[in-house]
């Protein structure tokens, strides 16, 4: 704390001196610098994620071979979960809750948003640190404990939270329902009640950083698009993330202190239930107001990572900066008022689902801007197909074909027969799981020699990326057509239905991508921890770009810059400048004389 | 099949590994450098990757066809069962072919422009950072085409949705609980009787409140039998926790949520033996049935017994995780004459009598277990006055 304290009320160079020596622990586990922590959130991210891909595997298996005995499912569930290596049915929608949940929010929200939230901020804006280098450090721990407490409910012996990860009451308020709904249900709810926690320090950080700290000249229209998406989802986050925990807190009355929120009516295992008066209905309002601009925290900071991979790899600016800015705004502001979609079908007045229609589909506009701007960014451009940059075209790729079918999720008349079924699951996982997963790989491509001072490998990750990219839409695209067939998700067999009996072969082939799929992530994380130790060394600009964190030293220290703070005097997007002999320009040249900033020229 | 399973797991693993180790020792061996240069794109690799990514386009336009070919029969967008759906269906179409469209076109340019600007180190990018023009009319194009769609969805909506009281309409309770459906009809008087889950005894399964005359008349059934062409207003309640009524054929759906009443109206357009007999239903079958005898062969092999044929019938699921058994809560559906319906109909015990029928035989045998119903039927009344906000909306 004293170091970075110190430099921000003097703003001199110190970040040398010392006054302490760092111990493992302060270097390592209790760090206050903002680029430690990143990397704490993304390893304990991409271990979360490793957790939550096993278990959609399992259940992925349980589909495509409807109750066969395996042994990997004894040995990784245990005999009670999986007696004789058959999937329980409860355990089956277990898995699928907790993937669920560890995805989104493990993931995508704390894997995604923390770590480059919090490389990126202070490096691109021109930081010593976060503007609180404690409350930082108090988020990732308090985002570690969630995770744990979250991971632990898989080891009770109810079994983990089996709602769904959306956890509708009643099922996930009343332990009668479903045995999940017992313990492993209250250890979700801390889980979560701990990262909404968690969540609101960090943005608030993010937030309070990118409005205060920025270097001189760093003016708001001087920001890249990176520090733009992490800055307005935290601003989202802050805005919708409370709501769930107030939905969180009142279910967590029902299920202890017999209140009834979201409770009302109920007959249960012979018996009539206390609660009286309370609605589900409210709750899906409540999760859904969080819910939905969730998508939003998880899918805007792949864009921003992708827009400045793509824009520096394209030795190009990114085509409609403002409009790019525009974009993120109303795509934030309209995020918060569309999550009625969720529920067309829910018993809500139709007069609302009208209203939820129009606002969704005015959802679309920004979106089809933010994709043909990057078209037109790849245009012309001169691009050099680093593996970041191929994660980048992948995701525009993957967020066309997943957003394309919004159109058809989010008008409530089309809704009523596609609601629930594999039509959503195929557009959700496209449109912000793989987009959002390949905007991650982006991005830990692209800065892993600002994380680590070193390089990946190259080859690996075209490997990676290839493989990953067939298999995504081999998983996802044929989704489409067994959920038009109206076949329902979260169904632990099929085989119920003779009706659904010819699609056990689009189950199957879907199976074997994901299995495939998944086997070659392996090669990611190979080569991501190796190279964390023998990688090449990096150099400072390895990608030739202009923005501020590659002004920085190649070996990471307290403070970031070793001398003054540097000035910015253009936009981040300088590349093949006419006038200029290189095809970059950072962002710390003055301009010349009658030279223009932000793309004119 | 497990043992297959591993096997290919274990395979893949390994190729997996392999590659990996492979490509390390090459890139180890041809770089003895220390410089990073090595792991960053050379003019080569751009080449490479832009020639790849062009042929994902193909991969991309190859697995739409070979989808399209192999399952373009599973989706739901023709014989459509009730009169709204061919709306739902048509509304579908104009989506779905709009969807196919940009997502032709967009794909080719994302892929194209990233094959055809292959870098190389001695170029340099066109600067080219803005054009209003450009940008008003990629606003302008998706406002114009998704205010089309927004209006006929919202009329399309509306009319779905809006159920007009005056009409001549038959009243039908959908009940859900875990893990079954029961259906309850009105009766002769076209009214059902007020419920409440506290009224669940013995065979008044849906809890209708016996000493509202109207729920006298009320008709329970296991399968849910509907009159061709007539409107049936669908009341949907849940015993226990959120389930959704889902009608796939019907383009229908709406959750049953406990404590309220949800309601979904529809006219069903085809009878169930009409649908049987149309050709894509009958291939759909065979399709289906060409597969279950494969598996009973598997099954007869070991010793288990043959799955039955299938045979069409419309039905009804639970479209809303509401448990483990969530993935078999299902209900016959089906669609007759109207002159079936009614001789169907009038055969049928009516709940007043189904009840006093069974207070009758648990009477016979024990008379002094008659205090304790008294004493329970005392109790309800005291709760009685909360089901008033249900019995309005039921009706």
């Amino acid at each position: 704390m004293s170091a970075v304290g110190h430099d921000l009320t003097h703003g001199h160079d110190d970040a040398h001196d010392h006054h302490h020596k760092e111990t493992f622990v302060t270097k390592y586990i209790f760090s206050m610098d903002h680029k430690m922590i990143a990397k704490q959130f993304l390893i304990t991210g991409i271990f979360m994620g490793i957790i939550g891909i096993v278990m959609s595997l399992l259940f992925r298996m349980q589909i495509a071979w409807p109750e066969e005995s395996f042994k990997v499912f004894s040995w990784l569930l245990g005999d009670d979960f999986a007696p004789g290596g058959v999937m329980r049915n409860d355990i089956y929608l277990a898995l699928v809750t907790i993937h669920g949940t560890i995805m989104v929010f493990f993931v995508l929200t704390a894997g995604l948003s923390g770590t480059f939230s919090n490389l990126l901020i202070p490096l691109q804006i021109g930081a010593r640190d976060m503007a609180s280098g404690f409350m930082n450090m108090l988020s990732y721990w308090i985002f570690f404990i969630a995770s744990v407490v979250m991971l632990s409910s898989l080891f009770v012996e109810s079994g983990p939270a089996s709602a769904g990860w959306t956890i509708y009451p009643p099922l996930s308020a009343v332990p009668q329902a479903i045995p999940g709904s017992g313990t492993g249900m209250t250890l979700w709810l801390v889980s979560m009640a701990l990262f909404i926690v968690q969540s609101a320090m960090g943005s608030l950080n993010y937030i309070v950083t990118v409005l205060n700290l920025r270097t001189e000249g760093m003016t708001m229209t001087r920001l890249p698009l990176t520090i733009w998406a992490l800055f307005v989802t935290a601003i989202i986050g802050v805005v919708s993330f409370p709501v769930l925990l107030s939905a969180a807190l009142l279910l967590i009355m029902d299920r202890s202190f017999g209140t009834s929120f979201f409770l009302s009516d109920i007959y249960l295992a012979g018996e009539v239930l206390h609660y009286q008066g309370g609605s589900p209905v409210l709750f899906e309002h409540l999760f859904w107001f969080l819910g939905h601009p969730e998508v939003y925290i998880v899918i805007l900071p792949a864009m921003g990572i992708c827009s400045e991979v793509i824009s520096a790899n394209a030795r190009k600016p990114i085509f409609g900066y403002r409009a790019m800015i525009t974009s993120i705004l109303a795509i934030a502001f309209l995020s918060t008022i569309v999550w009625g979609h969720h529920m067309f079908v829910s018993g809500m007045n139709p007069f609302l689902g009208s209203v939820f229609t129009f606002t969704t589909l005015l959802i679309a506009i920004p979106s089809a801007v933010k994709a043909f701007n990057y078209i037109t960014t790849i245009w012309k451009g001169n691009l050099q197909m680093n593996p970041g940059m191929l994660f980048s075209i992948g995701f525009v790729s993957t967020f066309i074909t997943g957003g394309l079918t919004g159109i058809i999720l989010g008008d409530s008349t089309l809704d009523i027969n596609v609601h629930d079924t594999y039509f959503v699951v195929a557009h959700f996982h496209l449109v912000m799981g793989i987009s959002a997963l390949y905007g991650m790989f982006a991005g830990i491509y692209h800065w892993f020699p600002k994380m680590f001072g070193r390089m990946m490998n190259k080859n690996l990750g075209y490997i990676h990326f290839w493989v990953t990219a067939v298999c995504a839409y081999g998983v996802f695209f044929p989704m489409h057509f067994i959920g038009l067939a109206g076949l329902p998700r979260r169904y632990y067999s099929n085989s119920a239905f003779p009706m659904f009996d010819d699609m056990v072969d689009v189950n199957i082939l879907i199976t074997v991508f994901a299995l495939v799929g998944a086997a070659f992530q392996l090669v990611f994380l190979w080569n991501f921890f190796y190279s964390i130790f023998y990688g090449k060394k990096a150099t400072q600009n390895p990608w030739r770009a202009t923005t501020l964190e590659w002004t920085t030293p190649v070996e990471p220290i307290h403070g970031n810059w070793p001398g003054d703070l540097p000035v910015v005097y253009r936009w981040p997007y300088d590349y093949s400048k006419p006038g200029y002999d290189e095809d970059f320009v950072m962002q710390t040249v003055p301009l010349r004389e009658g030279e223009k900033d932000g793309g004119a020229h | 099949m497990t043992s297959l399973l591993i096997l290919v797991i274990v395979a893949l693993l390994g190729i997996a590994i392999w590659q990996l180790t492979k490509i390390f020792d090459l890139t180890q061996n041809v770089s003895g450098n220390e410089s990073c240069d090595s792991e960053i794109a050379t003019d080569k690799d751009n080449n490479i990757q832009g020639y790849l990514m062009f042929g994902f386009l193909g991969f991309i336009y190859a697995l739409t066809i070979f989808s399209i070919v192999k399952y373009g029969h599973f989706p739901l967008l023709a014989n459509s069962a009730s009169e709204h759906g061919k709306d739902v269906d048509n509304l579908m179409w104009i989506s779905l072919a709009l969807i196919f469209f940009v997502q032709t076109i967009t794909q080719f340019l994302l892929h194209y422009f990233a094959f055809a600007n292959r870098g190389r180190k001695d170029k340099k990018a066109f600067y080219f950072s803005d054009n209003e023009k450009l940008e008003m009319i990629w606003t302008i194009i998706p406002v114009i085409v998704l205010s089309g769609l927004i209006l006929y969805g919202l009329f399309t909506w509306n009319a779905i949705m809006n159920v007009d009281e005056e009409e001549d309409v038959i009243y039908v309770e959908v009940y859900a609980k875990q893990f079954g459906w029961d259906i309850r009809y009105a009766g002769k008087d076209n009214v059902l009787g007020k419920a409440n889950v506290r009224f669940i005894k013995g065979v008044n399964v849906t809890g209708a409140d016996m000493s509202d005359p109207n729920s006298q008349d009320d008709i329970l059934a296991t399968e849910l039998r509907l009159p061709v062409g007539k409107k049936v207003v669908m009341k949907m309640r849940s015993q226990d926790v959120l389930h959704s009524a889902y009608f796939p054929h019907f383009r229908a759906q709406m959750n049953c949520v406990p404590g309220m009443v949800t309601q979904f109206a529809m006219t069903p357009s085809v009878t169930t033996t009409e649908m049987r007999e149309r050709e894509e239903i009958m291939n759909r079958v065979s399709r289906i049935n060409k597969v279950r005898s494969e598996r009973s062969a598997e099954l007869v092999a070991k010793g288990e017994e043959a799955l039955a044929p299938y045979v069409f019938d419309y039905v009804l699921l639970c479209n809303k995780i509401c448990g483990r058994s969530h993935y078999n809560m299902q209900m016959k559906v089906v669609v007759e004459t109207e002159a079936e319906f009614n001789k169907w109909f009038a055969a049928q015990k009516t709940l007043g009598q189904l009840v006093a029928d069974e207070k009758a035989a648990a009477e016979a045998p024990a008379v002094e277990e008659v205090v304790a119903p008294e004493q329970n039927t005392q109790e309800l009344e005291t709760v009685v006055d909360t089901t008033a906000v249900v019995a309005q909306v039921i009706k």
